[in-house]
């Protein structure tokens, strides 16, 4: 194990924001913690880098207790949201500041920046001063900047969510590609199941403080340990009082056992997906708000209109829980 | 012009000649020529008539003036001393300031609204209490009168304000993240103020310590009490000008101020420049 985080209990004044938290994290992994804002994810990144004390547990990098080390001791890697560029100095200054810190050779020192520069697609940048530079780029070079140290661990705290949708996803998809270059042991924070399933090798939700469930993505969005962990891994939708994936609902034009009549209320076109609004009016329940999620081909096929009459029904292989 | 315009609008474009320049809601001659017309009255013509006053006699005559041994003596005590409260405050600003922003006390607030009263004091009032406090009825013993060491404390009185008040907005404003950053790179707490916090602050300094030396090359009411204004030992330029102007010579006065003037704007103009040149690295 590269990390592994027990029992660590974390509060800020009177509100407790980690409880009995704990965590392995795999050598050479690519570990997402996941969950809504306020669950504790940052806090508890921040606990692994030294950047918050915990009331209680420990943190182990390497086998080697950490816990009262201080984050100049740790050899963890850190990125900011928000960068935490040293707006005063140049990308290459930056990049450099962690070896020049640790007074290597100026040669060695210039060979490894312009290495990591060209990793992170910087390389005629490196004069430049962070303030000339864009969001991805100021945070390509904080991630350089982090890996100058060849850290045990890289975390980083919510990394792309000060960018913007388009540059988010390139971003990610080069922290992807980066991760099978370096093969550093990476922890990054996020709140964006999609960022979290499209890079992680496995993912821990946290919310309310607490470990929901960590695993696979696949393990995740296929077994999910409560109706939380399956509704804030994709969506879902509420049909005869179960908590069932809107794409595993099939549609009838007549009744059969186990249906339930429903009424289309929209019908909204999402090129090759089309989503359907009904209500359901199941013999046991209060009428509800229910959504399909159909190809286009299966919408055309059933001829679908506004105020048609429809079943319901969710397929054999779906998985559902009670609410 | 055209050309230009003509160069840059592509073929078949529709938009009339001059809309290419974004205007302003209203012409701006009316908020410049307010602006010039003030700054004129309240600050150029009088400061173009004491330079003129000062000047007219031609440069032998402002020379003889500004080097008579008293003036002389005058100016270089006030520089001196000027030079001395801006480094002594500059550091002790800066400490102040980062107090006040960094650590958390009991009365924090109460410290934070006394820092503005030595520049809200009448500078006579000041001058007085500093009097009674290291005058020669001193009850703390320390005997400042009549003494250069008491021109330099007034001064510090004064003066305080200005790096505390320039630097502590920027400390406010500094990212900590970008401490955590350096921590987490492996510098210690001395190094990351050194290498991160202090690079950051020099411009506030600088800018503070500038306002403290122009402001205290210019005291008057202050110092007039606690140095007992002795020629060749404690008189300041300022006293020195008022003393000239009571003995109807204005002219020499006026050279001596314009000599006063000229520093100050030397000064104001290498502090702008460093700005410049520091905010060019944003």
């Amino acid at each position: 194990m590269a990390i592994e985080v027990r029992d660590v209990s974390k509060s800020f004044g009177s509100t407790p924001v980690l409880k009995d938290v704990s965590v392995d994290i795999t050598s050479g992994s690519l570990t997402a913690l996941l969950g809504p804002s306020g669950g504790g994810k940052s806090t508890l990144l921040r606990v692994i880098a030294g950047l918050e004390t915990p009331d209680a547990g420990t943190v182990t990098i390497s086998g080697v207790d950490a816990t009262r080390l201080s984050p100049q001791r740790r050899n963890v890697g850190f990125v900011f949201q928000h960068y935490a560029a040293f707006k005063h100095m140049s990308v290459f200054r930056n990049v450099a500041f962690g070896l020049e810190i640790r007074k290597r050779p100026k040669a060695e020192i210039r060979k490894r920046v312009d290495e990591l520069l060209q990793l992170v697609h910087l390389e005629q940048f490196r004069d430049r001063y962070p303030a000339q530079l864009s969001g991805g780029q100021r945070q390509r070079m904080a991630l350089a900047r982090a890996l100058a140290v060849e850290p045990e661990v890289l975390l980083l705290d919510e990394p792309f969510g000060a960018l913007d949708a388009q540059v988010r996803k390139e971003l990610r998809t080069w922290l992807r590609r980066l991760h099978d270059e370096v093969h550093v042991t990476t922890v990054f924070v996020t709140h964006d199941q999609e960022e979290a399933m499209d890079v992680s090798d496995s993912i821990v939700v946290l919310a309310d403080g607490q470990v929901q469930q960590a695993g696979t993505p696949q393990q995740l969005y296929d077994e999910p340990a409560s109706p939380f962990v399956m509704s804030f891994l994709g969506p879902v939708t509420r049909l005869d009082g179960r908590l069932v994936r809107p794409h595993d609902i099939d549609i009838a034009t007549s009744p059969e056992p186990g249906t339930v009549e429903a009424t289309v209320n929209r019908i909204v076109h999402l090129g090759f997906e089309v989503r359907v609004e009904l209500q359901a009016r199941s013999a046991a329940e209060d009428p509800e708000d229910v959504w399909v999620q159909v190809t286009r081909g299966t919408a055309e096929g059933l001829r679908l209109r506004t105020g048609d009459t429809v079943h319901l029904r969710a397929i054999p292989s779906a998985l559902s829980l009670t609410v | 012009m055209t050309a230009t315009l003509d160069r840059t609008a592509a073929p078949g474009a529709t938009k009339a000649p001059g809309s290419a320049r974004v205007r302003g809601p209203k012409s701006p001659g009316l908020g410049l020529g307010l602006a010039v017309l003030y700054l004129s009255l309240i600050v150029l013509f009088p400061l173009a008539a004491v330079a003129w006053r000062g000047v007219e006699g031609g440069p032998q005559a402002f020379w003889s003036a500004v080097t008579t041994p008293d003036s002389w003596a005058a100016l270089k005590l006030t520089l001196g001393a000027s030079a001395l409260v801006a480094i002594i405050n500059v550091v002790m600003g800066t400490v102040i300031a980062w107090v006040l922003v960094r650590d958390r006390f009991w009365g924090k607030g109460v410290v934070d609204a006394l820092i503005d009263l030595p520049f809200a004091l009448p500078t006579i009032v000041a001058g007085l209490v500093l009097l009674a406090l290291y005058g020669v009825t001193s009850p703390l013993h320390v005997n400042l009168a009549y003494t250069r060491a008491g021109v330099v404390v007034a001064l510090l009185f004064v003066t305080l304000p200005f790096v505390v008040r320039t630097v502590q907005p920027v400390l406010q404003e500094l990212d900590r993240d970008m401490e955590q950053a350096a921590y987490s790179l492996g510098a210690g707490p001395g190094l990351t103020f050194r290498r991160i916090i202090l690079p950051n602050l020099v411009p506030a300094m600088v800018s503070g310590a500038g306002l403290a030396f122009t402001r205290a090359i210019a005291e008057f009411g202050s110092t007039v009490l606690l140095s007992g204004n002795l020629p060749f030992q404690t008189q300041v330029a300022a006293v020195n000008i008022f003393g000239r102007i009571e003995g109807d010579d204005t002219a020499s006065a006026a050279a001596v101020s314009t000599a006063l003037l000229v520093v100050s704007f030397l000064v104001l103009v290498v502090l702008d420049l460093l700005q410049r040149w520091g905010s060019r690295r944003g």
